[in-house]
């Protein structure tokens, strides 16, 4: 009987061995992970007994922890609540953490690995280890812009404002309304905390959802400006190119025609295609798009960074996406557009316009400028990184020439500033026939040495459908939002 | 002489050492980790070594000291391992379940405790340990209760079904209330199994390995000699159906399969038994909700909707503990339901870290080593069989309890030997000590000796010539 005795005792020295593996896994190899999870009691009872560091735009704290008399030590508190509640998120006892105070955790909680040297002196000097500080890329006056901006459309709202330095992929504004307040989040009043999350998590409008990243809509005829740089790309069209317009576009294998905006804005059968982008003539863009094909459209969209995740520093980024697979002539006519299936980010949509003022490349959006010590002295400062190169620069000067004539003498009219050229490109967006459409503009300027580029969508504002319009509505926030920047 | 023994393969004239001086010494060693676990705990705790330090910890040298004088006298030769480890797994737990106990007076002054409950069970097992010591004089006597054995490893598996007695907790039904003390029959019914399967196999084991046919490589046995292993099957699903316990339904099983494995020494009893045990557990799986709820939880245990508190909680303990732990009264182990019992090891490594949880699962793995090598040396078939199934039936459940708390296999409830707080489980494993420590005395005894009759040893190591010492 002695040989599988031995067998067996082989197989117990495996089973053992597997415990010990699995314990070693556990503990090593996946301890950080574990560790860093939102519903750690653990992690998060030892962070709150240390002061969490502050999140800082332009100089002020947007977030910071205050002490206070109760079991908890500290309360995080949010200056401006509102106005940067989706850049900071929250930091909930229960609920976890979002957005900045989520990716940034480690140095806020001052668990990071860069804080080591300071832990260890807090160690032997037996005083709390603090957390590090986060500086946001973010220009307080865009920011102020933004949201009064949003605001003045009705605080229900619903709308999204992005701005970025074309030149680096900063972000220097970012605004989504309705928006919360996180302290009703953070206090330490449990029960209270729970109530208000209900609420808003309950509430129609989604307050908790940030609409400039986790959110696609139809961009509309802002889209133009990717199917604009296709055809400039393909080699087959220049700016004075004459290309179809007309007041529809009969479309092949339907009985249905594709009409503009308005008649009587795109000539009669030929017009340039500065022109066309000037008057977003959908009958010009869709026959170009019928004639560059998905598969081009697709590639150039893509290029702008469509159907990727790219922004790190905020949690939950959604994809923005044109339609996969075949596409038939008629819709790639639509997604050419903007329509049909093609959805964007209001981020995406204001990375398109930075691609184009920052001659073609696109800069990695970001928005954790410098993290710092508790001494103020700073850890790690983000380069700014290329991300994609969307075009050549000759289209991409091209496209900036076509949108500065369409804010000069198109629809984006609204943006232009006395004595600064301005790049611009409305969209309105038709989508479901019970709601609303979508309102959107972005642009970018001075066009000839690009400092800010803007995206602003309005989802919702409470007004009827037949005022709706990209430049009634989103030119003039994208518009006190690039004066903001640039008066600095 | 040259010639082998063929029972224990060791060189004639070859005498084990009693090495109870080293026995002692290593229970020494247990005591530190026993005592200094407790005082470490206080100091962690509440900053000063505790009160009753003094009492306890003669207490705790005093069970160890009169379990080893017993080992001394009742069976010299006994494994010189096997009680300190014993003592210094029993002596953590009772630490562990101690910093516990503060954990939870602190934050209610009515809590349960469970420290002083644990030590008297262990002064229990202590006396049963040195009672078998004492009335098994010779484990073959054994046999002859093969039948009464597996009879009453039955009705103390039943027992928890029944009305009255029976209770159902935390979903399982595998207690039972008796004059005020609560029970679990299944970790007695262990051991009973261990000796009856040994003493049926041991009279079996030719019909079962010889009779049979060979298919595709494989010697499969004879139909009429699977009825036993279906009666075990069924048995261990019918623990599964109604008493909804996982873990002991896998430990009789797989206890079985190896007893009849050892005792045949086919390999095809284990691929009939496995394909058994994968048919009935998969059959589990679908029909009974309570076994895909555990199963769920080891997939996707981060799934909001499914319910793996527990299991996620060991976890975050554990990864909290890292490498060398939060140390002693810095963690916060009560987060996790049954820190005390079933999830002690998770506590363990919160505190203790990764360096503790390895030192626990080789302590236990020693355990296992020590009892295969008991069954090596020992020279009869049912002593080979018993030391075998003790040791299997112990690394199973290690296995199955520690894998299930670290997430490599589902959880099933079982508990931690010697660690856990439990009466039932605590005393039915200083009796299987015990009975170890018997079978490794007389295994390791030098033989009687019977050389001058004349015609060769090999006569005087058959089992039925050999002189039963009375």
């Amino acid at each position: 009987m002695n040989k599988p005795i031995r067998t067996m005792s082989i197989v117990c020295m495996l089973l053992f061995v597997g415990l010990l593996l699995n314990s070693t896994l556990l503990q090593y190899v996946q301890a950080g992970d574990l560790n860093s999870r939102d519903d750690n009691k653990r992690v998060r009872d030892a962070e709150y007994s240390r002061k969490r560091g502050a999140i800082i735009a332009g100089g002020q704290a947007v977030a910071e922890s205050v002490p206070v008399d109760d079991a908890y030590k500290y309360l995080r508190t949010y200056p401006q609540p509102f106005k940067y509640a989706h850049l900071t998120g929250y930091y909930s006892y229960t609920y976890g953490r979002d957005a900045v105070e989520s990716t940034q955790n480690e140095i806020l909680s001052g668990s990071d690995p860069r804080l080591f040297v300071n832990r260890v002196v807090d160690l032997i000097g037996n005083t709390q280890p603090k957390g590090g500080s986060v500086k946001l890329t973010v220009d307080p006056a865009a920011q102020d812009a933004a949201f009064a901006g949003l605001r003045a459309l009705g605080k229900q709202a619903e709308g999204a404002v992005v701005a970025l330095e074309p030149t680096t992929g900063k972000i220097l504004a970012m605004v989504s309304n309705p928006t919360y307040n996180p302290e009703a989040l953070s206090s330490h009043d449990f029960s209270k905390v729970q109530e208000n999350r209900e609420r808003l998590l309950a509430a129609e409008n989604k307050p908790l959802l940030n609409r400039a990243t986790q959110e696609i809509y139809p961009p509309g005829s802002t889209f133009k400006l990717v199917t604009a740089a296709a055809a400039l790309e393909s080699g087959q069209y220049r700016p004075d190119s004459l290309v179809k317009g007309g007041d529809s576009l009969d479309l092949p294998q339907t009985d249905n025609d594709l009409p503009n905006y308005a008649t009587g804005i795109c000539g009669t059968t030929k017009i340039t295609l500065t022109q066309a982008l000037a008057q977003s003539c959908n009958t010009s863009f869709g026959s170009i798009g019928m004639q560059l094909g998905d598969e081009a459209l697709r590639e150039q969209s893509e290029k702008f960074g469509f159907g990727d995740v790219y922004l790190d520093d905020l949690t939950r980024q959604a994809e923005s996406r044109f339609p996969a697979g075949d596409v038939d002539d008629p819709l790639t006519a639509y997604s050419a557009i903007g329509q049909y299936e093609v959805a964007a980010t209001p981020l995406q949509m204001a990375m398109v316009a930075a691609g184009i003022a920052n001659g073609g490349t696109v800069m990695r959006p970001y928005l954790v400028d410098e993290v710092r010590a508790p001494d103020l002295s700073v850890l790690d400062k983000t380069n700014p990184e290329p991300f994609r190169d969307a075009m050549s620069s000759t289209t991409a000067r091209d496209l900036t020439q076509m949108m500065v004539e369409t804010v000069d003498n198109g629809t984006a009219s609204p943006a232009a500033m006395p004595g600064i050229k301005v790049a611009g490109k409305t969209g309105t967006a038709q989508s479901q026939a019970d709601r609303p459409n979508y309102a959107w503009f972005v642009s970018f300027a001075p066009a000839d040495n690009p400092e800010v580029a803007v995206a602003v969508l309005v989802e919702d504002a409470g007004v009827a459908n037949d005022l709706i319009s990209g430049g009634g509505l989103a030119a003039p926030i994208a518009k006190s939002v690039m004066e903001a920047v640039m008066n600095k | 002489m040259s010639s082998l023994n063929p029972l224990n393969a060791l060189p004639q004239g070859f005498t084990h050492r009693r090495r109870r001086g080293a026995e002692l010494f290593l229970l020494l060693l247990s005591l530190v980790v026993g005592v200094g676990g407790y005082a470490a705990v206080g100091l962690g705790v509440e900053g000063e070594i505790p009160v009753n330090i003094i009492g306890y910890g003669v207490w705790l040298t005093a069970l160890c000291l009169v379990s080893h004088v017993a080992v001394r006298y009742l069976a010299p030769y006994a494994d010189p391992v096997l009680l300190p480890i014993v003592a210094a797994l029993n002596g953590l737990g009772l630490a562990i379940i101690y910093r516990i106990d503060l954990a939870n007076l602190a934050a209610d002054d009515d809590a349960n405790t469970f420290s002083s409950d644990q030590l008297i069970w262990m002064t229990l097992g202590v006396a049963l340990f040195i009672g078998v010591l004492l009335v098994v004089r010779d484990h073959r006597r054994l046999q002859a209760f093969t039948y009464t054995s597996g009879f009453a490893a039955i009705v103390l598996l039943i027992m928890p079904l029944l009305p009255v007695i029976g209770v159902t907790r935390n979903g399982a039904r595998i207690w039972i209330n008796l004059l005020g003390f609560s029970f679990q029959p299944g970790e007695v019914a262990k051991v009973m199994l261990v000796i009856f399967f040994a003493g049926y196999l041991v009279l079996h084991r030719d019909a079962l390995a010889l009779a049979g046919r060979r298919v595709v490589g494989i010697d499969l046995p004879r139909g009429r000699d699977l009825g036993p292993i279906l009666v075990m099957w069924l048995i261990s699903l019918g623990v599964l159906v109604f008493q909804r316990d996982l873990g002991s339904s896998l430990l009789f099983f797989g206890l079985f399969l190896v007893m009849l494995y050892v005792a045949t020494e086919r390999p095809g009893w284990l691929v009939v038994g496995t394909t058994l045990f994968a048919g009935g557990a998969y059959a589990g799986f679908l029909l009974f909700s309570h076994v895909q709820a555990r199963v769920d939880a080891w997939l996707n245990p981060f799934d909001p909707d499914v319910n793996s508190y527990q299991i996620v909680q060991g976890m975050y303990g554990m990864a909290w503990g890292g490498l060398i732990g939060r140390g002693l009264g810095q963690g916060d182990p009560t987060l996790i339901p049954f820190s005390y019992s079933d999830f002690i090891v998770a506590s363990i490594g919160e505190e203790l870290g990764l360096t503790g949880v390895m030192a626990v699962i080789v302590l236990y793995g020693l355990i296992v080593e020590r009892a295969l090598r008991t069954a090596l040396v020992a020279r009869d078939a049912f002593g080979k069989l018993i030391a075998t199934g003790l040791g299997v039936v112990f690394a199973l459940q290690v296995f199955v309890v520690i894998g299930g708390v670290t997430k490599l296999i589902p959880l099933t409830g079982l508990t931690t030997p010697f660690l856990s707080y439990g009466g039932s489980s605590l005393v039915a494993n200083w009796f299987i000590v015990g009975l170890l420590l018997r079978i490794s005395d007389q295994a390791r005894r030098p033989l009687p000796d019977l050389a001058g009759d004349g015609d060769g040893a090999d006569d005087g190591m058959d089992d039925s010539t050999q002189v039963v010492k009375l």
